[in-house]
């Protein structure tokens, strides 16, 4: 109960450390500020398009972790984690080691098409996929192995083919461990820095996340960024609010 | 088990904030310094180890950082800033034992891909479209410099990225992922994977790097050590060996 108590006054004593220093009587001017909401756009749909991007590719990841086995299973769930024990700025750079313009595949890109992917929004999406994906390819796989099987098996008898096993039977049973993933997933790409920053650069409307602008904003004025930070609170907390009811319904 | 847990959490907590004072370790200090001082600063360090067997502990980041943590509370025992302006906020935060001093100048440069494939000469050349800049963000000192000197020259960058401190500028430019970025001389001298482009004097911004002793200083003696050495002849030609002016 006691380490309990501890483990949850961690997390609530910043809280009501940014709650008592907010200058509240300058939520409003912030809050209309074009600036705040610019990042708070730019992070909104960087994070939703990262999530979106996370659930096409993550899903079917999980679908081949949770089938393979042995020594193969093992150095796959080490890639699909390595982002998440990796710092981001190093993953920032490893980005742009793969995907800048004199990178692995960015370098033909960029003399084939004349792409160039670093201090674009595009990098920040890719910088926040990087990152969240393994939460939600996690999660997923955990409850692709706690799937009672015998309902794809009945529906298999029952003459359903493998798409349709999958599309009617598995992804339904699969929608609570889907919908924590992708809010775990969600959660991460809008709080991301490290690799934003590094892989993608700061601009204002092109790549400064909220976080970015936090950051930016905390040397300079700091009562700014602390209204910043509850402004992300707020909405990230409405939104969770909102999805989990949609998502979910009675529970 | 709860007792032992928490004591454990407890010292865990009082050594991981502590540094000094477990047992008879050598004198350590801790130096805030500007993110492009590092290359001069590991220098000055050693020295220091091998005269004193004193051993520093840095922390590099943005002045601008730095001065923010030194403001929220930060233990260190030297404060080296990049410019004037930031090692006032601190002094007038009361966290500084006497006046600060003046130990280098550095100067703004081009930094570009080594042998200059995009042919860039000027600071106007920086306006061209289709290169791809980087500058620090405003807040930093070397972003406020570069602000000032493109205005003196009367051109107007559109930067693909505002950096939080001088040295991501030139590891965009090394890594090829930017054409240009504007940063210090002492930066292209030591950093070696990019050339520099000078800018002349009438357009250029000469930054002023100030020492000073953290009024907390753990180890006060050990500080004025730091600050003397940084302001010795050794110290001094070790910074100009880097591409700073002496003070």
């Amino acid at each position: 109960m006691a380490l309990a108590a501890a483990g949850l006054l961690l997390f609530l004593l910043p809280l009501a450390g940014l709650i008592a220093r907010a200058p509240w009587n300058q939520v409003g001017t912030e809050l209309v500020a074009t600036e705040t909401a610019t990042a708070l756009g730019l992070s909104l749909f960087c994070s939703l398009t990262a999530t979106a991007v996370a659930l096409v590719l993550g899903i079917p990841l999980a679908l081949v972790l949770s089938r393979t086995t042995g020594t193969l299973r093992g150095v796959l769930r080490a890639l699909t984690t390595l982002p998440m024990v990796l710092p981001p700025v190093v993953g920032g750079v490893a980005l742009l080691l793969a995907f800048g313009r004199s990178g692995l595949i960015g370098s033909p890109l960029h003399q084939l098409f004349g792409l160039q992917i670093p201090f674009t929004t595009t990098a920040a999406v890719i910088a926040e996929t990087f990152v969240a994906m393994p939460f939600l390819v996690i999660a997923v796989e955990g409850g692709l192995r706690s799937l009672d099987s015998r309902y794809e098996e009945s529906a298999r008898a029952l003459g359903a083919n493998s798409w349709k096993v999958f599309a009617r039977v598995t992804l339904p049973l699969l929608r609570p461990a889907i919908f924590s993933g992708a809010v775990l997933c969600w959660a991460r790409a809008l709080g991301e820095f490290g690799a934003t920053i590094t892989f993608a650069g700061n601009l204002p409307g092109r790549t400064q996340t909220i976080p970015l602008a936090v950051y930016v904003a905390l040397e300079t004025r700091p009562d700014g960024a602390i209204v910043l930070s509850l402004i992300l609170l707020a909405v990230s907390l409405a939104i969770l609010i909102g999805l989990r009811d949609r998502w979910l319904g009675a529970p | 088990m709860i007792r032992r847990v928490l004591a454990l959490g407890a010292f865990v907590f009082v050594t991981s904030c502590g540094g000094s004072g477990d047992g008879p370790a050598p004198a350590s200090l801790t130096v805030f310094a500007a993110a492009s001082l590092q290359p001069a600063f590991e220098k000055i360090g050693k020295d220091l180890q091998s005269k004193d067997s004193l051993h520093v502990t840095y922390n590099y980041a943005g002045t601008q950082t730095l001065t923010s943590q030194l403001t929220q509370g930060a233990q260190g025992d030297v404060f080296a800033s990049a410019d004037t302006a930031h090692m006032t906020t601190v002094v007038e935060a009361g966290l500084i034992e006497g006046t600060p001093k003046v130990f280098a100048h550095n100067r703004l440069e081009i930094a570009v891909a080594k042998g200059n494939p995009k042919g860039i000469h000027s600071l106007a050349d920086l306006a061209r479209s289709g290169l791809v800049v980087v500058l620090a963000d405003p807040s930093v000192p070397a972003g406020k410099y570069a602000q000032q000197a493109l205005a003196k020259a009367g051109v107007s960058v559109r930067p693909a990225s505002l950096e939080l401190q001088v040295t991501a500028v030139l590891t965009k430019v090394s890594l090829g992922e930017a054409d240009a970025g504007i940063v210090y001389v002492s930066d292209v001298r030591t950093s070696g994977k990019v050339d520099g482009v000078a800018i002349p004097d009438p357009y250029n911004v000469v930054a002023d790097y100030p020492i000073a002793i953290l009024k907390h200083a753990q180890d006060s003696n050990a500080a004025f050590a730091f600050e003397a050495l940084v302001l010795s002849p050794t110290g001094q030609s070790i910074l100009v060996a880097e591409g700073f002016e002496g003070a």
